[in-house]
């Protein structure tokens, strides 16, 4: 870790004295070097409990979380694919004002992008009044055109949604980007809450921490809602792509909490139109598949015919109104990085409102303007490809090398529909527990939105962390760990 | 239940027995061995070959002692992978203790093939796999929910048992006909058969050391009060064929539970001077009944064509 300068600021007292502050947005100190209100609790206990406790206190939820078998594959090994998740002992805490605006803005935005679904799959009038290029939405490669003409029961194509936030050094929540096909990592979000009452009881006790226990049940009630008409007590299953996908734990998980059936694509069958489990005691229909399976897998009649993972004429039991999928297909065009710039135009459009998240600064390199400007000073942007996900296939301008941005600079003259660029961000930090000191790291948020009859966001989320110093990815999949979110009352 | 759920815990308990029953064979026949002619050696392991049930290639040119040992430590290492994996893909409907042993279970077999147990302490590494799989088995007993899933383990179980018992007893019956003077050899033979079903002390309770083939064959095939009999595999079979009747509901499910009941009503009242008078008939007809008890399982509960089922 760098040497902070002379006149870097930092907080000089106990487990803090390694804790400097920068221009970053820190959760737990104002620009005094004061601790926030909302964290006075912690700050207090932390500087109370002596080093020992509080590492007797990461040993136990280690090992809670171990026994509560809270894992997560990692491919590519021989032996032990299975891992604890990272996580971090000190919770990241919300105040109850702050939650409002991001619910109310991811409200507004989950709404938005229904109807823009609803809109480009049926009449497209985004795409004749050209809030939206029509060529933007053809060439991603979500869209799905067997999705023409096909409604949504209530018009609902995205019933989970999870969306990332960040918070700018200024202190203002920011999206920087949706997830609109199988969002995952709810499954931590609960365990860490459970893990943690277990941890630190005392600190429950004075903070009005809003529960969050009831999402399976908030999740259950949405995907009843979806279920086809006329269909009284419907069926409800999770569909998984079975043990060795990464989110395995997580699918066993909440079919469980949700008392629902767990099935893989071999387990359903569908004849004339209606889609069937094979159980012990025969076929049972199925009404709503909360489906954990990519769009590509899904139906190998309809899409990817080398899949194994999915059931044949699946779509067309979809399609024919008999079943319900949760997300539907085709929803991964919503969540495009080169279409997530044209969200607030899209919440202005459909909704007549201003958006109350704003997104990031955004370039879309197909414009040739916007494109010259970035491709001049790469070193101070972040490059993504549109169609990636888990930090691949990017480029962070200031950590990178000649060679690399030449690299990109030729892949994104090649493509410029692939690419975004994005300004470098200061995501904000929270304080840390690292064997007996505390520190900080950048953070992010991502809440779960859910959209039956009416949008659900239970108050809290899962709070990703960097776990190196001064890194900014919080991927899990790139050494980044995990949070308990407390949202106040 | 979900009839892949049912498919894979009724295979992880087959292979299971599978490899421990197969472990128990070989571990009394290397002890016969090592006091017997080394010239009947040879009839010995193709007998061995023959009750694991190899298919038995004439292609093979290795010796029948080679051959036996190379086929039973595949039975054994692929039975504990398979049942091992079959659990792995209903990790969620069984317990955590069952998961962990099994699994355990499967790491030391590892170790212990690539440690070269298996070629220094034969015994011994036999002797892991028995005992673990009495453990699994005890701990699938006490902690799982006896619901129609472990209603699934307990078939697979029984109806290896059952099948791999009659195979066992038709091939000795086959090489050793009852009713001829017995020698000093083929006495330890037949209590090599006993202990191949863990069966020996049991045997002495009710008939005392007074070994003779037909009280043999009686024992293992009619006691309806020892676990590694076949009388009691088939009751045990029946009685959980009729659980599942019950829990799946299904229609045509009656036909399964009717089927086992028909080899456990044969177990039951062939009179003991007929079984003996036609013992290779009577074991041939418990194996075909395993098998189309197995075939009826499938039928009713696990590939049932969608056709059949949507008439219903």
């Amino acid at each position: 870790m760098a040497t902070p300068g002379f006149d870097e600021p930092r907080i000089a007292s106990g487990p803090f004295a390694n804790y400097h502050l920068d221009h970053a947005f820190d959760e737990m100190f104002d620009s005094e070097r004061q601790p926030r209100k909302h964290y006075r609790a912690l700050y207090d206990l932390l500087l109370k409990l002596p080093a020992e406790e509080m590492r007797r206190k990461k040993q136990a939820a280690d090992v809670s979380f171990l026994h509560q078998g809270i894992t997560f594959t990692v491919y590519g090994r021989d032996e032990g694919t299975e891992r604890i998740f990272p996580h971090d002992l000190l919770p990241r805490i919300v105040t109850s004002s702050e939650w409002q605006t991001i619910e109310k803005g991811l409200t507004q935005r989950i709404t938005a992008l229904n109807m823009f679904l609803r809109d480009i799959y049926n009449e497209g009038r985004c795409l004749a009044d050209g809030v939206v290029p029509r060529e933007m939405v053809y060439s991603c490669k979500h869209f799905r055109r067997q999705m023409r003409g096909v409604t949504a029961p209530k018009n609902i194509y995205v019933a989970v949604m999870g969306t990332d936030l960040i918070r700018l050094p200024d202190g203002r929540f920011v999206v920087l980007e949706d997830n609109l096909r199988v969002p995952s990592g709810v499954s931590y979000m609960l365990t860490s809450r459970q893990v943690m009452k277990r941890t630190f009881p005392e600190l429950f006790q004075h903070t009005d921490v809003r529960p969050i226990d009831h999402y399976p049940e908030a999740l259950l009630t949405t995907l009843r809602a979806l279920a086809p008409e006329g269909r009284g007590e419907p069926n409800i299953v999770l569909l998984t792509p079975g043990v060795f996908n990464s989110a395995y734990f997580e699918h066993t998980y909440l079919a469980r909490q949700m008392g629902i059936e767990l099935v893989e694509g071999r387990d359903l069958v569908v004849h004339d139109n209606v889609v069937y489990m094979r159980t012990t005691g025969g076929l049972r229909r199925v009404d709503v598949i909360y489906r954990r399976v990519d769009d590509d897998f899904i139906d190998p009649l309809a899409f990817r015919s080398d899949s194994i993972l999915g059931v044949a004429g699946l779509f067309n039991a979809y399609r024919a109104g008999n079943v319900t999928l949760a997300n539907a297909l085709g929803t991964g065009v919503a969540d495009d990085k080169a279409l997530y710039a044209y969200v607030p135009k899209l919440i202005k459009y459909f909704l007549g409102e201003d958006p109350i998240l704003d997104n990031v600064e955004t370039f879309l390199l197909t414009e040739p303007a916007e494109r010259r400007h970035v491709l001049a000073h790469l070193e101070k942007y972040v490059v993504k490809a549109v169609g990636e996900s888990g930090g691949y296939g990017m480029l962070i301008g200031p950590h990178s090398t000649a060679e690399q941005r030449e690299e990109f600079r030729e892949r994104i003259e090649a493509d410029p529909r692939n690419y975004i660029a994005q300004p470098t961000l200061m995501l904000s930090r929270a304080p840390c527990f690292f064997d007996g000191r505390v520190e900080p790291r950048h953070i992010d948020l991502r809440p779960y939105i859910l959209c039956g009859d009416k949008v659900t966001i239970v108050p809290g989320g899962l709070t990703r962390v960097a776990l190196r110093s001064g890194s900014l990815v919080v991927n899990s999949s790139q050494g980044g760990g995990s949070k308990d979110t407390w949202v106040l009352q | 239940m979900l009839s892949r759920v049912a498919d894979s815990l009724y295979w992880m308990s087959r292979y299971l027995e599978r490899a421990e029953h197969t472990a128990r064979v070989l571990g009394v026949q290397l002890n016969l061995m090592l006091e017997q002619d080394p010239r009947s050696s040879d009839r010995r392991w193709l007998r061995v070959l023959g009750s694991l049930g190899h298919p038995g290639s004439v292609t093979e040119n290795s010796d029948p002692f080679t051959r036996a040992q190379t086929y039973a430590l595949r039975v054994i290492t692929g039975g504990i992978a398979s049942a091992r994996e079959n659990a792995r893909q209903v990790r969620e409907q069984i317990s955590s203790e069952m998961w962990e042993h099994l699994n355990r279970l499967f790491h030391e077999v590892r170790r212990m093939e690539s440690a070269g147990l298996w070629q220094s302490q034969p015994l011994d590494f036999l002797a892991v796999i028995v005992e673990s799989s009495h453990l699994v088995q005890g701990v699938t007993d006490s902690t799982m929910n006896h619901g129609e899933g472990w209603q699934f383990i307990q078939v697979g179980r029984f109806i290896e048992r059952a099948a791999s018992i009659a195979r066992l007893l038709d091939i000795y019956f086959h090489e050793f006909p009852a009713g001829q003077p017995m020698d000093a050899g083929e006495h330890m033979e037949w209590i090599g058969l006993l202990r191949s079903c863990t069966a020996f002390e049991a045997y002495c309770k009710v008939y005392t050391a007074d070994l003779r083939p037909e009280r043999v064959a009686e024992f293992l095939l009619l006691n309806n009060e020892f676990p590694h009999s076949v009388r009691f595999a088939a009751d045990h079979l029946q009685r959980s064929l009729e659980a599942i009747n019950q829990a799946a509901a299904s229609k045509r499910s009656p036909r399964v539970a009717k089927i086992a009941g028909r080899l456990s009503a044969g177990l039951m009242f062939t009179p003991l001077e007929e079984v003996v008078a036609t013992l290779a008939q009577f074991f041939a007809d418990i194996q075909k009944q395993c098998a189309r008890i197995h075939t009826a399982i499938y039928e009713v509960y696990i590939t049932y064509p969608v056709e059949a089922a949507i008439e219903a």
